[in-house]
């Protein structure tokens, strides 16, 4: 009994050290790669990946998500829908202040959304068609009235997609050109401190912060390192403690992961659950035919392509929605590797040997030995294919003008196919001259009908219905080759704590962060 | 000497306007333009998003429209606007250029001294090992990519041995003054300077030792040798100012270079200069700022080819006559 007795106190002991070990510690600097380097860190005129990084901690929004997508308080300390869902009313949280020192009210929120983001903003601008007024009737409340339920609405608060914009300093200003875009003021919990172009961004801790006791970190250096392989030098030389998700080529996560003190999760991406595929050109050519396109599907070997490729990381996907984006269906029609049945669909099509335009998307080395596997699987089963070599700009504009059989792409999906997913297979969504729109030139008018119908609906219920329909229906139709859902591992020196702690990892989780201090 | 001088200035005018133009068409014929690179990274675009772009950088001008506003911006030095960086391109450049001077004058010194030295012994030294060693030694170097030498060298000197910082330009947070920036600076310096000078040191290399043999033979040096002069005069006096005169036509065009920086070094060291700006900004089709980099290059290899024409001038007087 007596030992018992013992064992327990040790353990209790034991526990309690290690839950004082994991108590945030104030103080420290973090430094962290960012690449590339950001054109501007004005969230509400520009939303690219490494803008987005950094801004996130200057700006915030109303709500935040957590890795289940469940929404959080941010700026918004409560929020309630009505029954009919038209009507949602958020309540702002107490003594927040803009960076410059001025209060932070619902008119800040009227201003960001219905006239800063409403006219700069293209992804929010899409949502916000179904917006028929944003209202303050208080200085701590807004109410966002509907023309009709929108199913994804409280969906759209994450920072990246409607970052506040102070009104005090932009209201009547051309928002371009406004100085203030060079010192972004925001209400995050880091401020602006310096930008070396070419070398490092400098935040600092906002001591005004409106949460007790955050952010935990004194400062954050983002330092731009261009090349890769210098990239991971300098986390291995012990000269950066963070490489976010995408730093480094795939090829050396292994020997960084290897390393003592070193971390890795592949969280924080959830919200942005990116899915690649090619996209197949139905516009013209050989790939309007449906049994070509399956047998292109299927002779795709993608376990092979993430366990070499990506070193494991990434879900092989199951169709158009990723497995982190809300209503995933799970079971859709078969389009796993089988060669065999590649071969009978390519014999039941048309396909007469012709060498088919493969387009790799020229973001480093990974994705181009990702397009010359995928050449490779084709060869295997009579598909003759070859690789066109372009920059960003050229594969951009190559894709936006449908020049291609096959093109390797990744997109988001912000959580919820309404978001994400229907611009990619709605029939109103094709036009020329973009890359994120209905680029394979798919129509079905059913398919149509149905995300046009789930967006509308407020009971999540009857919109999964409507999804799994759809995704059914395309995954049948095979209008883009999917390929694997991605992830992005996070690589970091185990002495920073909790770096991802939200469905954008990085973007907005260095409030929670800290640095245990040795 | 002056009216020559005067001669080659106009026609550098010249040169530089026509060099602008066939930058503006061979940039503007690249697929692909800013503002849909821009979109691209923002993930999602609609057709206002992108034509909004297009009307705030002018872009949806006609071409010779286009062409005319850069022109008549250029020749009253205003280089634009940079798309992608948001910020005007002269203070852009301004901005990267003491770093990129920095990196390159040092590599241009670098290999101008050991090259030119090395290359001297070599010579001397004809037919021992010591030239044998000196050549090929040179030779390696000549022919090994600068990326991969950069790579190696910042993996053995930064990770491997941790004696020297493998990539930036300062210690970044450490906020160093006076004498402690200088040393820091410089210590960062040591790896891509030297990397970027290894191969040029080569080039000085191999060069000298040709044409010191070559002047050698001559019939002046046996001349001299019979005249009783000692052999380090010969060599200093007859033959190194002989032989110098394709590696001042050498180190003139690496000169015309430093402005335009190096690329693949400030790359793959982070070096923030002026190379890197225009890869950067070629890959994002910013066309003013690479605009303005092969302007502001351009420029400063006629003014180099001006130089060394001058210093032929004075180191052959063969040529000065002739002018």
């Amino acid at each position: 009994m007596k030992t018992f007795r013992f064992l327990t106190t040790v353990a209790v002991i034991a526990m309690a050290s290690a839950l004082a070990a994991e108590e945030p510690v104030q103080g420290g600097t973090l430094n962290a790669v960012i690449q590339p380097e950001p054109p501007g860190l004005m969230l509400g005129l520009i939303q690219n990946g490494p803008t987005q990084m950094v801004a996130g901690q200057i700006y915030e929004s109303l709500l935040r998500y957590d890795t289940d997508l469940n929404p959080m308080p941010s700026l918004a300390k409560e929020w309630s829908k009505s029954d009919d869902g038209l009507t949602y009313t958020f309540t702002l949280q107490d003594d927040v202040v803009w960076h410059d020192g001025a209060p932070f009210t619902s008119a800040d929120v009227v201003f960001s959304v219905d006239v800063f983001l409403r006219e700069t903003h293209a992804r929010l601008r899409a949502s916000l068609v179904h917006v028929a007024s944003i209202e303050a009737p208080d200085d701590k409340t807004v109410v966002f009235t509907l023309n009709q339920p929108f199913g994804p609405f409280l969906g759209i608060f994450e920072v990246g997609t409607m970052p506040m914009i102070p009104k005090h300093i932009y209201e009547g200003t051309d928002f371009a050109n406004n100085p203030a875009n060079n010192t972004p003021i925001g209400t995050g919990p880091f401020k602006f401190q310096e930008w070396e172009r070419g070398s490092y961004i400098h935040l600092v801790k906002n001591e005004d912060y409106y949460l007790e006791g955050k952010p935990h970190l004194d400062e954050i250096y983002y330092q731009v390192i261009p090349d890769a392989a210098s990239r991971a030098v300098a986390f291995e030389t012990g000269q950066v403690d963070l490489l976010p998700g995408g730093s480094i080529e795939n090829f050396d996560i292994p020997r960084l992961t290897a390393m003592d003190n070193v971390c890795t999760t592949n969280a924080g991406w959830e919200f942005f659950g990116p899915h690649s595929w090619m996209w197949l050109n139905m516009h013209e050519g050989p790939m309007t035919d449906k049994n070509l396109r399956k047998a292109v599907m299927h002779a795709l070997d993608r376990e092979f392509a993430r366990d070499a490729l990506w070193n494991g990381n990434g879900t092989v996907a199951k169709g158009p929605v990723s497995s982190v984006t809300r209503f995933h269906e799970e079971n859709t029609p078969d389009i796993s590797f089988n060669p065999e049945k590649a071969k009978e669909y390519l014999a039941a099509s048309g396909y007469d040997g012709e060498t088919l335009r493969i387009l790799p998307l020229p973001y480093g080395e990974t994705w181009q030995r990702w397009a010359e596997a995928t050449r490779q699987n084709l060869a295997e089963v009579g598909i003759n294919s070859e690789l066109v070599a372009t920059d960003v700009a050229g594969w951009n504009q190559k894709v936006g003008a449908w020049d291609f059989d096959m093109a390797f792409t990744y997109l988001y999906q912000y959580g919820d196919p309404a978001l994400g997913v229907a611009r990619t297979y709605i029939s109103s969504n094709i036009a020329q001259g973009s890359p994120w729109n209905n680029v394979s030139g798919y129509v079905n008018e059913e398919v149509d009908a149905l995300f046009a119908d789930a967006a509308i609906q407020a009971d999540d219920a009857a919109r999964q219905e409507l999804y799994t329909k759809a995704q059914d229906i395309i995954v049948d139709d095979v209008p883009v080759a999917w390929m694997l859902e991605l992830e992005f591992p996070t690589i970091y020196r185990c002495d920073l704590k909790n770096p991802v702690s939200t469905a954008i990892g990085v973007n907005d989780g260095l409030r929670d962060a800290w640095l245990v201090q040795n | 000497m002056l009216g020559f001088i005067a001669a080659r200035l106009v026609k550098a005018v010249f040169i530089l306007l026509a060099i602008l133009v066939l930058n503006f068409v061979l940039i503007h014929a690249a697929p692909g333009d800013p503002a849909a690179v821009m979109a691209g990274e923002a993930g999602a675009a609609d057709e206002k998003f992108l034509q909004d772009l297009r009307e705030r950088f002018g872009l949806d001008q006609p071409f010779a429209m286009q062409l005319w506003t850069y022109m008549r911006g250029a020749v009253q030095l205003d280089l634009g606007y940079s798309y992608r960086q948001q910020m005007p391109v002269a203070e852009l450049i301004w901005d990267r250029l003491p770093a990129t001077l920095l990196l390159t004058a040092t590599a241009f010194v670098i290999s101008i001294v050991l090259g030119v030295t090395a290359g001297v012994l070599a010579a001397q030294a004809q037919g021992t090992w010591w030239d044998t060693l000196i050549s090929a030694v040179a030779l390696i170097f000549y022919a090994t990519p600068l990326f991969w030498v950069a790579l190696m060298a910042s993996l053995l000197f930064s990770v491997v041995l941790g004696w020297l910082p493998g990539f930036g330009y300062q210690t970044i947070g450490a906020n160093y003054t006076g004498l402690d920036r200088v040393l820091d600076v410089g210590k960062h310096l040591i790896l891509p300077a030297s990397t970027l000078g290894l191969f040029f040191t080569a080039i000085y290399m191999r060069m000298t030792r040709a044409s010191m043999l070559e002047v050698s033979r001559l019939d002046f040096v046996k001349t001299a040798r019979a005249k009783g002069l000692r052999n380090s005069v010969i060599q200093r006096r007859h033959v190194l100012r002989n032989a110098l005169l394709p590696v001042i036509t050498l180190a003139g065009l690496q000169a015309g270079q430093i402005v335009g920086g190096a690329v693949l070094t400030e790359t793959v060291f982070a070096w923030p200069g002026i190379g890197r700006l225009m890869f950067e900004a070629i890959s994002q089709r910013d066309y003013n700022v690479i605009l303005g980099v092969f302007f502001i290059s351009a420029a400063m290899v006629l003014l180099f080819n001006l130089v060394t024409d001058i210093l032929y001038g004075i180191v052959d007087p063969r040529i000065r006559i002739a002018t």
